[in-house]
């Protein structure tokens, strides 16, 4: 065998060898540690999210009341009273709406947010200078069908608004630190790239906590085993409040489902509400809301937890608020 | 343009057709399309489901469109039409041998090709005593049953954006492995499976014996060097006498004849021409009586006329005998199925329901405003019915919603019931009102002497639709404390539940 053909042969197994060996090295998981409950939950990787809060000045409106039936004109009438859209929605803001879009059935029916209403909110903020407007909600129903048969699909296309789908892809484990919920899988996609977040909830009747408004909405931002909340409901719903800190909130009472919630299923539940609440603290606006489905937000026991935790206010009069008819 | 260039852009328009039918089965692109259109135009669907129902239901009507020009041509169908055919042909033509002399070869005549026409005869057999088996081999129903279950899922799996939540499917690698098998023999045998099980193929060889056109040789060009064969897809053997059940009219031998010895004729001479398959009548016999016996054996098993508990067909399914006198297994159903609850039954409906759909609640669950699977089902195994006729509202509202079971609580696994919590999952997702499930207050003493208010759970069976969204947001996730099965379904007389 000639000198060059050795080495050749001696080098190729030689560097078999090395690259094998380094590759051993550098996989090698010396301690073998976290791997379960790496397993048990996937990537630890959490995020926190920011408040988005716009701060408020002495003398602002934190509460407006706004009575009539047209949802465009409600609207309007409730940002004028807060100061106009102007105090919450900066030029070149990515705004998130979140409607409550949990269920595919027609929005008469009570159980999801109004198209309208979301239409309106998302005009007002294009005047602002929004620069995109989100809409995003992960329905209990499936997705494609709640946007569709809700009509928020539709209201989002007419307001030039992006839905970003709850696809398994968009969430992230978010560190919430709560009362229950220390860290959950939330859609997180949308809200770690807006700036600004605008709940727009329907006020309607719910079996087990009595009633859904916009506290109790920012359940459909989570992902993974969220049948679970149901069994410390109360404390989930202030952990929800805790979560997220909204730049304002719109219970849209227009409607009411009173009765076999929060799925509804016969215009027989609905009542006409003639009423939209805006504010920028929500456990006063559900008060508020809570009053309009005609029961005593002294004995919510979600809203007392989140009002003894600093989250906001049950006794939504203490607030600075204002009530006025919409034309 | 050369006839067989002609004959490949149909047969590309046809698998693109096919893919762009499976896709737009979906809520959010249905729009009117005519997705079952190629599952309407398939003969063999609309023969078989004539022998089991002895009509020929809505669009199966378009089988003629394929059928009379059999008549008259052949088995066009196979060589220019068929998206399953194309897809082997074109497996054997990308992976298949370069050789001519191994291509001859792999063209020429084998007596198992015989085979498929047994197996139709099975399949009618099985027919004339009311089982439909015919989507079991059915290249149609082959097809868009993997396009549904194997396909689909794994494209969206890779590429995503199909369904916002992805969908699965049960023993999906069965069906994809079965698809993988067919196409990979035809690197061995240019179209294994249409030469050799192909029901479908068979049928339309039978039909091709009363052809006006034929291939036909003229033995004193012919130099016997079976070029003719080197691209043949149906093993025809033009290059002696012409099986003109086997000839798939791809018109190859035409365009590979030096010698200008063959052409496609009007009445030719039959002399020159095998005008029947090569079928031994025993053994057709004998498959024949397989297939009734399998037949009767399946209904012997007592699978079918007695309710199963965990036999839950969509809404709108017929009741289990004209059910399965009907579904070919197509998969449509599953397909445009929005939650995904539709799963291909593998032994929840014995023998004869295998791939047959079945409602798997801890899959999804029957959306309320829903009734897609019965606007696509292409033989009426669903019903297509309104919104108002499904809800019982309206015009329906003496009649009652139609029920796909009953819910039943399993309080050794329930939350409030065992152990001590509240939950009530399932009363929140309950879609009807009022609310067949509906909750009583207990005062209860927990074991640390602790006095909880519970809302412990209960069905109404009067307002149960068996939608299953209990079922399938029960917080006991691996087998759910409040479960569906098909007592009280609508479909079935004698599997009621209450005196109504």
């Amino acid at each position: 065998m000639d000198r060059r053909r050795f080495l050749g042969r001696i080098g190729l197994t030689g560097a078999a060898l090395a690259s094998l060996g380094a590759g051993a090295i550098a996989l090698h998981d010396r301690h073998g540690t976290g791997l379960y409950e790496r397993a048990r939950r996937g990537p630890a990787a959490r995020v926190r999210l920011p408040s988005f809060r716009v701060p408020d000045t002495t003398g602002s409106v934190q509460l407006a009341i706004a009575r009539g039936t047209d949802p465009a004109r409600l609207v309007a009438t409730a940002l004028g009273m807060l100061g106009g859209i102007e105090r919450f929605v900066r030029p070149g803001d990515v705004v998130l709406l979140k409607p409550n879009v949990a269920f595919a059935r027609p929005a008469s029916w009570g159980a999801t947010t109004r198209p309208e209403t979301l239409l309106a909110v998302a005009r007002h903020c294009r005047q602002a200078g929004a620069a995109k407007i989100l809409v995003a909600d992960n329905p209990i129903n499936q997705p494609e069908g709640c946007f569709a048969k809700t009509g928020i699909q539709a209201a989002a296309a007419a307001a030039g608004a992006r839905i970003v789908w709850p696809r398994p892809e968009a969430f992230s484990r978010v560190q919430i630190d709560g009362e229950v919920l220390s860290s959950w899988p939330v859609l997180g996609a949308p809200l770690l790239k807006a700036d600004k977040v605008i709940g727009i909830a329907p006020c309607k009747d719910h079996n087990l906590c009595s009633a859904s408004m916009s506290m109790k909405n920012w359940y459909g931002l989570l992902g993974g085993r969220r049948n679970q909340f149901h069994q410390q409901i109360h404390r989930v719903i202030a952990d929800l409040a805790q979560m997220v800190q909204p730049t304002l909130v719109i219970l849209d009472g227009t409607r009411l489902l009173v009765r076999n919630g929060p799925t509804g299923g016969s215009l027989a539940d609905v009542t006409a509400g003639d009423t939209l609440i805006a504010g920028t603290d929500m456990v006063a606006v559900d008060a508020a809301g809570y009053e309009l489905l005609g029961r005593d937000p002294a004995r919510l026991e979600y809203l007392q937890r989140a009002s003894a935790r600093g989250l906001g206010t049950s006794r939504w009069r203490e607030l600075n608020w204002r009530q006025d008819w919409a034309g | 343009m050369r006839i067989t260039t002609t004959r490949v852009i149909c047969q590309v328009f046809f698998v693109a057709l096919s893919l762009f039918l499976a896709l737009a089965t979906q809520f959010e692109h249905l729009r009117g399309y005519p997705v079952s259109l190629l599952l309407q135009l398939d003969p063999l669907v609309a023969l078989a489901s004539a022998i089991t129902t002895h009509t020929v239901y809505r669009g199966l009507l378009w089988a003629l469109v394929v059928i009379l020009p059999v008549l008259v041509l052949g088995r066009f169908f196979c060589g220019w039409i068929c998206p399953l055919g194309a897809l082997q042909q074109f497996v054997a033509w990308a992976g298949g041998s370069r050789r001519l002399r191994e291509r001859i070869q792999a063209n020429q005549y084998r007596p198992l090709f015989a085979a498929k026409y047994y197996a139709l005869s099975a399949l009618a057999a099985a027919a004339l005593v009311g089982s439909l088996q015919i989507g079991l081999l059915d290249p149609l129903c082959v097809l868009f049953r993997s396009y549904t279950v194997a396909l689909l899922p794994l494209a969206d799996q890779v590429a995503g954006h199909l369904h916002v939540r992805p969908h699965v499917h049960q023993f999906a690698w069965l069906v994809g492995l079965l698809l993988f098998a067919i196409l990979s023999l035809s690197l061995v045998v240019p179209r294994w499976f249409c030469r050799v099980l192909c029901p479908l193929g068979a049928a339309l060889g039978l039909l091709a014996r009363f052809s006006l056109w034929r291939i036909h040789r003229d033995p004193g060009r012919c130099v016997d060097c079976h070029l003719c064969l080197a691209n043949c897809q149906g093993a025809a053997d033009p290059q002696a006498r012409l099986r003109k059940a086997e000839c798939m009219l791809c018109l190859e031998c035409l365009e590979r004849c030096p010698h200008g010895a063959l052409r496609l004729a009007f009445l030719p001479d039959l002399d020159g021409q095998i005008t029947y398959p090569q079928v031994r009548a025993r053994r057709a016999a004998l498959a024949a009586l397989a297939g009734l016996l399998v037949a009767g054996w399946s209904r012997r098993s007592g699978r079918v006329n007695d309710p199963q508990p965990e036999l839950l067909r969509p809404p709108g399914a017929l009741a289990e005998d004209a059910f399965l006198a009907r579904c070919i297994k197509c998969e449509q159903c599953v397909r445009v199925c929005p939650t995904n609850v539709l799963q291909p039954a593998l032994g929840e409906g014995g023998i004869e329901g295998l791939w047959t759909p079945v409602l798997k609640m801890r899959r999804g669950y029957c959306e309320l405003n829903c009734t897609l699977c019965g606007q696509v089902c292409p033989t009426g195994a669903i019903q297509p019915l309104s919104l108002s006729q499904k809800l019982g509202v309206g015009e329906f509202a003496g009649r009652g919603p139609i029920r796909t079971g009953t819910a039943f609580y399993d309080r050794g696994r329930c939350l409030p019931w065992a152990m001590d919590t509240p939950c009530v999952v399932c009363e929140e997702v309950c879609p009807v009102s009022p609310k067949a499930i509906f909750t009583r207050r207990e005062q209860i003493v927990t074991r640390q002497g602790e006095t909880v208010m519970l809302q412990r759970p209960y069905v109404d069976p009067d307002k149960c639709i068996g939608c299953g969204i209990c079922e399938h947001e029960c917080p006991v996730k691996d087998r759910a404390a409040i479960r569906v099965t098909a007592i009280g379904e609508t479909r079935f007389a004698d599997n009621s539940l209450l005196l109504r």
